[in-house]
């Protein structure tokens, strides 16, 4: 066993970490504030690089792998989840779909465009009655002549009002749906009849916005069809692959933000004076902290693992990429109730982070996949295994 | 134009510094290494002048085999190749002595600049810079916060008490650098990729027909000394605190 990080790995780390504390911490409330990340940021954001971490340097992009994505997500989500969002669309769902079974046309259009951040991807499968039933979408494609035109109504969708392009998926065969009848295709904003509809109000999450994505009439080219005409009503297979990864980086974002709790409770609780001694000198104190680190610890070596056995043993790592979701994420969410109850009314103040981040850990649990379908994932596979 | 960049490996300005057994260096085992924050300003405008005028930069650094992280990162950060001058036992060294080692690597290089970061943040010396100035038989322009290169010479601005000097010198020349000259890029991501394929040739001070000689050794290292405890201003009313806090300020901490 070798836990060693290598070189390059650790000097992208430490460019990240100098980028969140010179140029992410001070603007983290403005942000906060104004609910919109400034374009200068955003630009250093490309210039860094951090818009192509997973695509391959055949199309522009760094080929960092699956253990230099969750590193680079962990630093970015010490600071605040809207600066992980906004790249996050571009190196997982919104590229994915492209990447892995995308013609090499459309690889060769469309990933330079989002690996150096130029373009944004996002990924259009939810809809008001298809979320953990992904597969009842209702979004149709019907092909007249060279066109496909699809209608319908997709909601929810991450980075949705700054894309430049959307993975959408939609019913080409109302009688076999997700078995045969979804399609996925690539549609650009500028396609007639594609609308961005309302950004929702969320309860956190602020600076990075999910937004209705409205098809009327959306008329597209033939070669839109994300795989070619081959792929025709396979589409659902490539919405499970492309979520497939990003349960790993959503794991590295929640861990990355527990281990933020940690840093802030313990400075905290070192400071604060009640009764005349640091809170840092209680028991009650003392064994949350421990708690929050051995939580921590257990949560980082699963997830080091699932994404170095996915990195260098090319093992399929579905179930345990289920498994580092929902446990990382449960995890973060339950340190971030104790990092509150450590800062007592302060942690309840929109002055102090840590209510921020409480607020943003709990999408976590929700968004690419709830707890409960990586469970139903976790034991599908279980069984499966005995066959 | 061609330009040279001496870096100094330095520990972190975050990493929590101990004094070693033998009380003359530091406990290096849990230290996180960085290129010195000043050396980082010349790095940057060396890239600066190479991106208007054409040319390149080579970047040098001594010490052990760790030095070559900090030389990457200046790869990473534009540099076109590297040189290490590994000795294990340099760190700590008498700056005159490792001035000397510079300039024997620095001369083959021919180049028209050599930068150096003012002075390095571990050991506040600020001496090698002038050594290696004086062994190249180069001008020196110290502690500069601007710089324009053109026509064979070069132009340097030192800010001094409220005022500031400008020097100018021919090339070649050596020019230190303080905070201001510049805001140093980050070593992006796609740059630490490049920086793998960069050359970076490695020499002992052998090689280089250099041999160690200390004029001077560290005596003793001391810790600072531990923070005085707070105290509590007494006192019943606001008046009496505010009295008693007055004259605390005037007798003991004699700030008013």
């Amino acid at each position: 066993m070798d836990f060693e990080i290598s070189e390059n790995l650790r000097m992208m780390v430490d460019t990240v970490r100098r980028f969140v504390k010179q140029d992410l911490e001070p603007i983290s409330q403005q942000v906060e504030d104004e609910d919109r990340i400034p374009e200068d940021v955003v630009q250093t954001m490309r210039e860094l690089g951090l818009f192509g971490l997973a695509t391959s340097e055949k199309y522009g992009g760094l080929e960092v792998g699956t253990l230099g994505e969750c590193l680079v997500y962990e630093e970015l989500s010490k600071v605040n989840a809207c600066f992980r969002t906004r790249i996050g669309t571009n190196n997982g769902i919104g590229s994915q779909g492209v990447a892995i079974d995308g013609t090499e046309e459309q690889r060769e259009k469309y990933l330079p465009l989002m690996a150096s951040g130029e373009w944004i991807g996002c990924f259009a499968l939810t809809e008001p009655e298809a979320g953990s039933d992904a597969s009842n979408v209702q979004t149709t494609a019907e092909l007249d002549g060279d066109t496909w035109v699809l209608n319908g109504r997709k909601h929810f969708i991450t980075n949705g009002d700054i894309a430049d392009c959307a993975t959408v998926f939609a019913l080409t065969d109302r009688e076999k749906k997700a078995r045969g009848g979804i399609t996925a295709f690539v549609v650009e904003k500028t396609d007639p009849g594609y609308f961005v509809g309302t950004i929702e109000r969320k309860m956190g999450m602020r600076g990075s916005h999910t937004c209705e994505l409205i098809f009327d009439d959306c008329r597209i080219p033939k070669d839109r069809v994300i795989g070619g005409d081959a792929m025709i009503g396979h589409g659902f297979k490539t919405a499970m692959k492309t979520l497939d990864k990003g349960r790993l980086t959503m794991g590295a974002s929640a861990l990355g933000s527990a281990q933020k709790l940690l840093e802030l409770s313990i400075d905290y609780a070192k400071q604060r004076v009640q009764f005349g001694k640091p809170i840092a000198e209680k028991q009650a104190i003392q064994f949350m902290l421990a708690d929050m680190a051995t939580q921590i610890y257990a949560a980082r070596h699963m997830l080091y693992h699932a994404a170095w056995l996915r990195d260098t043993k090319g093992t399929s790592v579905i179930k345990e990429a289920s498994m580092v979701k929902l446990f990382c994420t449960n995890m973060a969410n339950k340190i971030a109730d104790m990092a509150v109850q450590i800062h007592g009314g302060m942690g309840y103040m929109k002055d102090f982070p840590v209510e921020r981040f409480y607020r943003d850990l709990r999408l976590t649990r929700i968004y690419e996949g709830t707890d409960e379908i990586q469970r139903v994932v976790i034991a599908r596979n279980l069984l499966a295994e005995g066959k | 134009m061609n330009i040279v960049v001496c870096i100094k490996q330095v520990p972190d300005t975050e990493s929590v510094i101990k004094i070693a057994g033998d009380g003359k260096s530091i406990d290096t085992g849990d230290i996180k290494w960085v290129m010195n924050p000043y050396d980082e300003f010349g790095v940057e405008e060396a890239l600066r002048i190479v991106k208007d005028q054409g040319g390149e930069v080579t970047v040098v650094g001594a010490g052990p085999a760790r030095v070559v992280e900090a030389l990457r990162t200046a790869l990473a950060m534009g540099a076109d190749k590297a040189v290490h001058i590994q000795d294990d036992d340099l760190y700590g060294a008498d700056p005159i002595a490792v001035a000397k080692m510079l300039a024997k690597a620095i001369e083959p290089l021919s180049p028209d600049v050599v930068f150096f970061g003012q002075r390095a943040v571990d050991d506040d010396s600020g001496v090698v810079s002038s050594a290696v100035a004086e062994y190249l038989g180069m001008p020196q322009l110290s502690v500069i916060t601007k710089l324009e290169i053109a026509d064979g010479k070069v132009k340097g601005t030192r800010p001094i008490e409220g005022q500031t000097v400008v020097l100018e010198a021919s090339l070649p020349a050596v020019i230190s650098a303080q905070k201001g000259l510049n805001e140093p890029r980050y070593a992006s991501l796609p740059g630490i990729m490049k920086a793998k394929k960069k050359p970076l040739e490695t020499k002992t001070p052998a090689d280089l027909g250099a041999e160690r000689s200390d004029f001077i050794e560290i005596a003793t290292l001391n810790p600072p000394p531990d923070r005085a405890p707070g105290k509590t201003v007494e006192g019943e009313t606001a008046q009496e605190l505010a009295a008693n806090l007055a004259k605390l300020l005037k007798e003991e901490a004699k700030v008013i």
